[in-house]
């Protein structure tokens, strides 16, 4: 695991988020009204939708495309709706946001 | 003390499913408050009581009826003790006790104990072989007597009395259903409605007879006959009384707990003891006691809000419908179908095709509705007699139902129940009828479960008509499309009108406060309540409101309409349609520097470049310099236009001026929906005003005002508003009427549907017929419009960050 200081907490928006472009493609930042952060791939298992531009609530982000609900815990689509999505550790040390990502081989 | 104090007992009385739902309900809310035991009567979990007909004419079986199995109680840690009745209530000591003796202490305590079928009092009537229809017993008791065939007479043609004769029936038995009133259904049914399905009965090989009163029940070891006051008699080989239920209060009674017919609740669903509470069929709540199951779903949803400790719904009874479950039959009546004194009727009558239509009306509202052979339009006209709407306008259509909202997308197929299980209920979503059918019986009861269990019509909601339909066909009576206050979504109970009201009264300005001073369930919204809460917000306070982009959806937040690969398309906003060769150089200019994949033309006359990625859009917007065309936005779109009088040979008016001048009063307005105008200068109509939200038409004399029409998702023709002499009164009166729609429709209602609901009349009374209030109305909008800014500029210039760049660009 190698990790990656992404920016303050107060530059991701309260119940939405922002993406970040990285080597393991766009991952979403995602922060909900209580201030927790998730870290997921920023496409909806349904179509690809950017799940940094939907709206966050509890564990929950609503992809804004066909309003798909994906818990960002595990990744998984909540019912009837089924798929999955990569879930990204995470750390804050301050202000500042911490993702980690697998080291890559190369 | 310890620190940990021990969880509240709660102590559930009856099995069935107001009991349950109120278990269910409250571990929603508090799945941690209490320790709870539910005691049965009845051997089995709780079941779906709905499909006792179902199983008893060997539809189904009935472990498909079970709605929560033991698994489900061992989930939620709930103990559940069948078989085992409780006996009394001791209040002094705060315990039930079963009928082993057994004492088991409560906190609180919740009776769901129902009803009891009531037996007719006649002598007899206790001998084997006389039957009652209520439970799993009966129907089990039913199935097995019937094997041996034989005559059964049923006593009572009420609706339970028809379905054990149908289910009878179907079990191979000869059936006769004796009833002392001269028509079947008398309660739900007038006498030719009566007459119809006591035909179409007769043709399945049921007989009736009619206004006869049951004097005894013959036989001396088992029922053998019935015999009639007259002294006639009939042979019998089983007797089944229908002749209605009685709540089951003695347990209440017995514990000194007020009752008359039913136990006496308040408007919380509190008894007497206010440790106690009751829902279901054994309540009696404003004098009222109810046997269907919307009603009990409803008292469910507020006792456990009570139970849960937030206190804050009130149960203030229920508007209900009976339908009935007989396969092949239907039937659909609620209010006073009857009429009378002052009232008048609308009926259809087609007796070849057993088809029957009533509508009783007084002082232009529905007051009954009694719908035979064909009821697919009950819904829609139970929300017309439940809301008190004026149906004045409809009248001419009242009886063939909702013709352009609702079947549109499915032409000319408004009746789902007579589709074919594969046929697609839902086009967005690619949901057939087979699957909502099997879901419903699965145990769903609103639209909402279904909704979210099978996702028909979630997405554009052309179909939520035809899914209602097939919750009334399935669930029978027990689906109440509309008794039940529409709650704005899931987070809260309460409805887009008492979130509103509480806005204005509370001065709550902003999303957040909203949702705390309502206590949402979720602190922090959904999807569907954040943006129509903000819109609220923001429309009740158009200057000290807070606009939480948080709580607007990601085009109206970005600016821009996200496409389906997660680009953006840009539109800028040229006024009228009326550009200059400049322009269009610019804009071509900017498309061809950024490589944008398609440059076209859009619906509105206006100008799309599509595939922006979303880094682009802040650069992009200062190249073209123009306003937003707000084309992202639940706001005013375009205002398109004909050539109008300047250069077309049969132009009588200047409709490219009118165009742009409303453009330019209107740009920069947020509605609940998009809103789209339009303006034709002469009565060709060129720029099809008639399917606008407002369209005016040029004539001679002046400018039509033309309001509620669509061009979309559900065609309609707009209304003629007003008719005026000059472009200033047409800006007034389409400022007027879009504020009275601002502050009034629903959030994501257009204006179609408003129009329909609202009435025209009573705009025309704010909008032309009362000045004074036109000019408050317009003077609201300019007000609220003067509070916005264009966001492109202001994010051009800095002041907005739509967050286009990446948070950070990682590289390994």
């Amino acid at each position: 695991m190698e990790w990656f200081p992404l920016g303050r907490i107060d530059e991701v928006p309260l119940g939405g988020g922002r993406y970040v472009e990285t080597p393991a493609g766009q991952i979403a930042v995602l922060c909900n009204e209580a201030g927790e952060l998730f870290a997921v791939h920023n496409r909806c298992p349904h179509r690809g939708g950017p799940l940094s531009e939907g709206f966050v609530s509890g564990k929950t982000v609503f992809c804004p495309l066909h309003n798909w609900q994906i818990d960002l815990e595990s990744g998984q689509a909540l019912p009837p709706d089924q798929g999955c999505v990569k879930t990204f550790p995470l750390k804050t040390e301050g202000e500042e946001i911490w993702l980690g990502l697998p080291e890559t081989q190369s | 003390m310890g620190n940990k104090a021990r969880k509240a007992r709660l102590v559930v009385i009856g099995n069935g499913m107001a009991g349950i739902r109120t278990v269910e309900e409250l571990l929603k809310m508090a799945p941690d408050l209490y320790e709870i035991t539910v005691f049965g009567d009845e051997p089995h979990p709780n079941y779906n009581r709905i499909l006792l007909t179902p199983v008893l004419a060997g539809e189904m079986r009935l472990e498909e009826t079970i709605l929560n199995d033991h698994d489900w109680y061992q989930e939620h840690g709930i103990t559940l003790r069948t078989g085992c009745p409780v006996t009394q209530i001791d209040r002094v000591r705060r315990q039930v006790i079963t009928a082993q003796g057994e004492k088991v202490p409560y906190d609180r305590v919740l009776i769901a104990t129902g009803a009891a079928a009531a037996l007719a009092p006649i002598p007899g009537n206790d001998l084997p072989g006389v039957y009652s229809y209520r439970d799993m017993r009966d129907v089990e008791a039913l199935t097995q007597v019937s094997a041996d065939g034989g005559e059964a007479v049923i006593i009572g043609a009420g609706l339970l009395g028809l379905e054990v004769a149908h289910g009878l029936n179907a079990r191979g038995m000869q059936v006769t259903v004796v009833h002392r009133r001269a028509w079947p259904l008398d309660k739900q049914l007038d006498a030719r409605g009566g007459a119809l399905l006591q035909q179409a009965m007769e043709a399945r090989g049921i007989r009736f007879l009619m206004e006869r009163e049951s004097a005894a029940v013959l036989g001396t070891d088992r029922v053998e006959g019935l015999q009639f006051q007259d002294g006639s008699h009939i042979p019998a080989r089983i007797v089944v009384m229908t002749v209605g239920i009685r709540p089951r209060i003695d347990l209440a009674q017995a514990a000194g707990l007020a009752c008359e017919q039913g136990i006496l609740v308040s408007d919380t669903l509190q008894t007497y003891d206010p440790r106690i509470y009751a829902v279901g069929e054994c309540v009696q709540h404003r004098g009222m006691t109810y046997g269907l199951v919307a009603p009990l779903f409803e008292q469910a949803k507020v006792a456990a809000n009570h139970l849960a400790e937030y206190g804050r719904m009130r149960y203030q009874g229920s508007v209900t419908s009976t339908k009935l479950k007989v396969t092949g039959i239907e039937l659909f009546s609620a209010g006073d179908f009857l009429g009378g004194e002052g009232t008048e009727e609308l009926t259809l009558l087609d007796a070849h095709q057993g088809i029957y239509k009533k509508v009783v009306l007084q002082d232009d509202t529905i007051k009954g509705i009694l719908l035979y052979g064909d009821t697919s339009i009950g819904p829609w006209l139970f929300e017309h007699l439940r809301d008190k709407n004026n149906v004045a306008s409809l009248r001419d259509h009242l009886l063939f139902g909702e013709t352009h909202l609702g079947d549109a997308g499915h032409a000319g197929v408004n009746q789902a129940a007579r589709l074919a299980d594969s046929a697609e209920i839902c086009g967005c979503n690619g949901v057939s009828k087979g699957q909502i059918v099997r879901a419903i019986r699965d145990g769903l009861f609103t639209l909402e479960e279904v909704r979210k269990c099978t996702k028909a019509s979630a997405s554009c909601g052309s179909c939520t008509g035809l899914v209602e339909q097939l919750l009334v066909s399935t669930l029978g009576g027990v689906y109440d499309s509309s008794a039940r206050k529409k709650a704005l979504c899931g987070c809260t109970d309460y409805s887009h009108q008492e979130v509103r009201d509480a806005i204005r009264k509370e001065k709550l300005l902003s999303v957040r406060d909203v949702f705390r001073f309502l206590d949402w369930r979720h602190p922090g919204g959904c999807a569907t309540c954040r943006p129509a809460v903000n819109y609220y917000v923001r429309t009740a306070w158009p200057a000290e409101g807070k606009d939480d982009p948080s709580a607007r959806f990601i085009n109206e937040r970005a600016h821009a309409n996200i496409q389906k690969d997660g680009t953006y398309s840009v539109i800028p906003r040229i006024y009228g349609g009326v550009t200059t060769p400049a322009e269009l150089k610019r804009i071509a200019e900017v498309a061809e520097r950024h490589a944008v994949p398609m440059v076209k033309f859009t619906g509105g006359q206006r100008l799309d470049l599509l595939g922006v990625p979303k880094e682009k859009l802040p650069l992009i917007w200062a190249e073209l310099d123009m306003p937003s065309g707000h084309a992202y936005g639940k706001a005013l779109r375009t205002v398109k236009s004909c050539v109008g009088k300047e250069f077309c040979r049969f132009g009588v008016q200047d409709s490219t001026q009118l165009a742009i001048d409303l453009e330019k009063n209107l740009e920069r307005m947020w509605a609940p929906h998009k809103v789209k105008l339009a303006a034709s200068g002469c009565p060709r109509n060129c720029a099809e005003s008639t399917i606008k939200d407002v369209g005016v038409i040029g004539v001679d004399s002046g400018w039509e005002i033309y309001v509620g029409g669509n061009g979309g998702m559900k065609v309609r023709a707009a209304d003629l508003l007003a008719k005026v002499k000059t472009e200033a009164e047409v800006i007034q009166i389409s400022k007027a009427f879009l504020q009275m729609y601002r502050e009034d429709a629903q959030y994501l209602e257009r204006t179609a549907p408003w129009v329909e609901r609202v009435g025209l009349e009573q705009i025309k009374s704010r909008v032309i017929d009362d000045l004074a209030q036109r000019v408050e109305l317009a003077e609201r909008l300019d007000f609220a419009i003067a509070q916005e800014k264009d966001p492109w500029a202001e994010a051009v210039s800095g002041r907005l960050d739509i967050h286009a760049a990446p948070l950070r660009r990682v590289s390994a």
